[in-house]
């Protein structure tokens, strides 16, 4: 890496001079501090359209899109842009739009907090224009500086200048200075991405459990590929994208990937982001019993032994029948445990944490089946899914996943039988995260939605499953044998595999066990006769 | 007035005890391998007993060509002669301090019974054992032998059958060794070949 760097440079410097005037040659001979990668061959710093002070993130995207015409097309079609999409087998329409979930529940009504992780600006409610061209947000990908931030609440606009921001809070946002962050943008990074997918849930780690923070420089034991110091992959590497558009899907995961090595030149749609697009279907050399297991259980299972390997803890469980308590003034509560983490908001309710945190385990043949706000639910002692993830040991299409499955209880309409989306974060009076009321905030919630409630609100237990992928460890910190072949080992529930020192007949082993124990009885009463038979004599 | 005889040559005994000792190894990483309890550990218990049973295989070679070459395989023949004595010697007589039915020769160094058990172990538990653990070895190989429609449950299954009746036999055949003249007679005489008798 560091020789590559140094050629590149030689190679540049040698450029430089050819190219340059005496005057010019003194210039380059002292090197700027580096924002930028050697890979790209554009210092967006010299372009003029980018010489100036932008007040808004669209005036940057005109900018952009005065060279790269095409790049606010390719994004329109995105689901990083549409926050929708229909799964080709399902026929639902998902997508952030659509999809609830138990954590922060839904988009609709917090437009303008959660899009402050849309690669666009201004979606602040249902009316937003998606065939506005400077609409689209090519910063939040291709910042290269850090310093580009939008503030939930802003309805994905960045903050140019300074802003009080709740209005009269006395609280600063200070504005950032997007010229310098357009002038140095470049390739997606594990910041970029991770601005918003390692803080998924609302926080850092909360959602995923296998991205955090730590992999925007993790070692080598939190994730072997980005490892900062080592292979030091971006997202991008796996995800490789085209035309603006990222491989790998939550709605539509491979689960089982039977293609291969994708070489170059070999047709296939298949999926980049899989460990075997890299690795092959059979990547154990030394033992190759592993291959086979290789045909029923995904790499994940063994190569990623926990997830919140990074020192960053997730959310396993919320609770938000909990939430809405006042202190005696009258004040929201938050209480955190011993570590600093929070496990009381007046705002959200009951959490817990954890770091390290090994998987639960199931078939699955990547198909994913969501429970809608359309969709009818009976209230049972069972938890009701938010996704069910299809998968069995006889389809032929399944294998044994980790997962990460997130526990809560979340709102629901006793009468309509349906899940409910609140009105949670916003700044106005039926906002539940500032009124704690939640009458008024399903009010506004659903309205939003476009779904009927009926006044009344209790509480459902759900869960929801996020297949564990990131934070593969080094293989020598894969899981050992006996984590599965084991009495009450990870894969207890898991059916329709014999797993040896998991599994054993019944019958066989009681059987067995009779005859051994019949037989030791039988030639220990044969001797004992025997020693009183010779006394006798 | 009794007299000694040579029955167990130097290979035979080398073949008997690295058997036995090859034997109680695998016996005692097949249950760690079972779940039954923990001593090495799956991993450490499936090297070992996948090593072990290798170097049983290695030994068998020898043990078969030695078997065929000096005609001892003979020994093995069954025979329904004295069978019924033998047993009402095990049953009655040998409470009753009565004479072995059996006269040891070296040409006839196992009684009937034991031809039975021996030649029983040898051409159905040993082979149930040797073919579901290949079996086991290999199952990774299934697809490509064609043997795809195999289960390893049943495969597993006919493994611990086998094992079960090996651990029952090797506790019988270890009790019967105290059957001799001595408690200790048969023993001595698989160490140093010599057997006496009558």
């Amino acid at each position: 890496m560091k020789t590559a760097i140094t050629h590149a440079a030689l190679l540049l410097c040698c450029a430089g001079w050819l190219a340059a005037t005496g005057h010019a040659l003194a210039e380059e001979a002292k090197p700027e501090p580096k924002p930028l990668k050697l890979t790209t061959t554009a210092d967006h710093a010299k372009f003029k359209q980018l010489q100036k002070t932008f007040d808004s993130g669209p005036e940057v995207t005109k900018a952009c899109l005065e060279c790269h015409t095409e790049a606010a097309g390719q994004i329109h079609r995105t689901k990083h842009w549409k926050w929708e999409f229909l799964n080709p087998e399902t026929k639902q329409t998902l997508g952030k739009k659509t999809v609830l979930n138990n954590f922060c529940i839904s988009i609709a009504s917090n437009y303008a907090s959660c899009t402050s992780c849309h690669v666009g600006y201004g979606w602040k409610d249902a009316n937003f224009d998606f065939a506005k061209q400077e609409n689209v947000d090519c910063l939040a990908c291709h910042d290269t500086t850090g310093n580009y931030k939008k503030p939930p609440g802003f309805a994905g606009n960045p903050v140019t200048k300074d802003t009080e921001y709740p209005p009269g809070s006395g609280k600063i946002i200070k504005g950032i200075d997007l010229s310098k962050i357009a002038q140095k943008v470049g390739k997606s990074s594990r910041d970029t991405c991770g601005a918003c997918h390692f803080n998924g849930g609302g926080g850092d780690g909360v959602k995923h459990g296998d991205m955090d923070s730590s992999l925007a420089a993790p070692t080598k034991d939190v994730d072997v590929h980005m490892d900062a110091e080592g292979l030091d992959f971006t997202c991008g590497t796996c995800h490789k994208t085209s035309s603006h558009d990222v491989a790998g899907s939550r709605y539509t995961p491979t689960a089982k990937d039977d293609k291969g090595v994708q070489v170059r030149g070999k047709a296939g749609s298949g999926n980049p982001a899989t460990c075997v697009a890299c690795h092959d279907n059979a990547p154990h050399k030394k033992e190759a019993r592993l291959n086979h297991h290789a045909t029923k259980i995904a790499c994940q299972t063994c190569h990623i032994p926990t997830y919140a390997r990074g020192g960053v803890a997730t959310k396993l469980t919320w609770d938000w029948s909990t939430a809405g308590k006042r202190d005696k003034d009258g004040k929201h509560i938050v209480l955190k445990d011993a570590k600093g983490r929070i496990t009381y908001e007046s705002r959200k309710g009951d959490f817990t944490l954890a770091e390290n945190v090994k998987p639960e385990y199931a078939w699955f043949n990547g198909n994913v089946q969501y429970t809608l706000l359309t969709d009818k639910i009976e209230k049972t002692e069972q938890r009701t899914p938010i996704n069910r993830m299809g998968g069995s040991p006889a389809d032929g299409k399944s294998m044994i996943w980790p997962m990460k499955v997130f526990r809560g209880s979340q709102p629901y309409d006793p009468v309509n039988k349906t899940l409910i989306t609140p009105h949670t974060a916003g700044n106005d009076d039926t906002g539940y995260w500032k009124n704690l009321d939640w009458d008024k905030a399903i009010a506004t919630g659903m309205k939003d939605s476009g779904a009927p409630w009926s006044g009344k609100v209790d509480f459902i237990k759900t869960e929801m499953s996020w297949p564990i992928t990131h934070m593969v460890a080094p293989k020598e910190k894969a899981m050992g044998c006996v984590e599965c072949h084991a009495r009450d080992g990870r894969l207890t529930g898991i059916q329709g595999v014999y797993l040896p020192a998991r599994d054993n007949n019944k019958l066989v082993d009681t059987a067995g066990w009779a005859i051994v124990l019949l037989t030791l009885l039988g030639v220990i009463g044969h001797g004992a006769l025997r020693i009183v038979t010779a006394r006798k004599h | 007035m009794s007299e000694r005889i040579y029955v167990f040559k130097r290979f035979e005994r080398f073949w008997h005890w690295s058997q036995a000792a090859l034997i109680i190894f695998l016996m005692l990483t097949a249950f760690d391998i079972h779940g039954t309890y923990t001593i090495f550990g799956f991993e450490k218990a499936v090297a070992y007993h996948t090593t072990a049973a290798w170097t049983l295989i290695g030994l068998w070679v020898f043990a078969i060509f030695w078997h065929f070459t000096t005609g001892e395989w003979k020994q093995y023949i069954p025979t329904t002669e004295k069978v019924v004595a033998m047993m009402k010697y095990y049953l009655v007589g040998i409470f009753k301090d009565a004479p072995h039915p059996f006269k040891l020769t070296t040409l006839r160094k196992h009684n009937p019974l034991q031809r039975l058990a021996y030649l029983f172990i040898l051409l159905c538990v040993g082979p149930l054992l040797w073919v579901t653990g290949g079996l086991y070895l290999f199952y990774d190989k299934w697809a490509a032998w064609g043997l795809g429609g195999l289960s390893l449950e049943w495969v597993a299954l006919g493994h611990t059958i086998g094992a079960f009746m090996m651990l029952a036999f090797l506790i019988a055949h270890v009790y019967l060794t105290t059957a001799g003249h001595t408690p200790l007679a048969h023993i001595k005489a698989m160490i140093t070949g010599w057997e006496e008798v009558d």
